[in-house]
């Protein structure tokens, strides 16, 4: 579906979101029109779907991130729809993850330091429906964070 | 930190949905001027509020039909460096993203692959031979939301 172009084209843009098109083009080796072209065919074919800004979220006074690993009641048949339908309503979670493995989902909770986070832990996640067990992992630093796919 | 007003917040949630729009269309929506629009962005920035720019890629269409979270537990805990080990996670082009966390494991990775026999040739090459790994515990991606935060 791909050809070397476009590979490279995503390759540059990965590791510079901040380039305009042109400087785009020019760092892969190629005419503006072209870059522009392969741009808009892989726009189309929902490879690429655009970029967008990344928070820092300490920088706006949520000093605190929690990872909380849950496993859900699973004998009820809509445990995860209800779960998932919930935890969408709490502002401060800000990523939700499903997966196959020990922990059903996984929530990704900011605070503004432990006594917000404590106040939020009790009073909007251990409110959430069907949740069996709960761990929490405390993050102290973000090592990387570029997200790439090795292209 | 800093503060942000109500048009702030509606101006990062539509640059976390979409920071390719122009200064010009994003200000008509917000009811601002482009150089307006313009100096908000730039003081976001400036602020580290908006920390940078990320593409957005279908894994899938690209070929990377699995992601994988690894809790992993450093071995001989003291003897290791930290240092040792970000050094070299970070170096694997599979890795996506590493964060140090406190809890049940010292760090927690993002890995994609392209499938299991090729997440399983990554886990046995590359994080099992790290300096100081220890145990590793495997959940399988199935779903993924971002949301918006407490904007």
């Amino acid at each position: 579906m791909l050809d070397d172009g476009d590979r490279k084209l995503l390759r540059v843009w990965q590791a510079e979101p901040s380039l305009s098109q042109g400087e785009l083009a020019e760092r892969a080796g190629m005419t503006t029109g072209r870059a522009v072209r392969r741009i808009a065919r892989m726009q189309e074919l929902g490879i690429l779907q655009g970029v967008g800004v990344v928070i820092d979220w300490s920088k706006l006074g949520y000093a605190v991130q929690v990872s909380l690993r849950i496993t859900l009641e699973k004998s009820q048949g809509n445990a995860f729809d209800g779960f998932l339908a919930q935890a969408r309503q709490v502002p401060e979670v800000i990523e939700i993850q499903t997966f196959l493995g020990r922990v059903d989902v996984r929530l990704s909770v900011i605070a503004r330091d432990m006594a917000h986070y404590q106040q939020i832990y009790r009073s909007k996640i251990l409110t959430l429906p069907h949740i069996a067990e709960i761990e929490a992992l405390m993050q102290v630093a973000q090592v990387k964070t570029s997200e790439g796919l090795p292209l | 930190m800093t503060e942000l007003d109500e048009i702030d917040r509606r101006l990062l949630r539509a640059l976390v949905r979409d920071a390719g729009q122009s200064a010009g269309a994003l200000g008509r929506r917000l009811g601002l001027s482009q150089p307006a629009t313009w100096r908000r962005i730039r003081r976001l920035e400036q602020a580290g509020v908006i920390a940078g720019r990320q593409l957005r890629l279908d894994a899938e269409k690209l070929g990377f039909g699995v992601t994988v979270f690894l809790g992993v537990k450093l071995a001989l805990r003291g003897r290791v460096s930290l240092e040792d080990f970000e050094r070299a996670v970070t170096a694997i082009p599979e890795v996506q993203t590493v964060e140090h966390m406190l809890g049940l494991f010292d760090y927690r990775l993002r890995v994609v692959a392209r499938d299991l026999p090729d997440f399983e040739r990554i886990l046995r090459r590359r994080i099992m031979t790290l300096p100081g790994a220890g145990e590793v515990e495997a959940n399988v991606l199935l779903s993924e939301e971002r949301l918006a935060g407490p904007l």
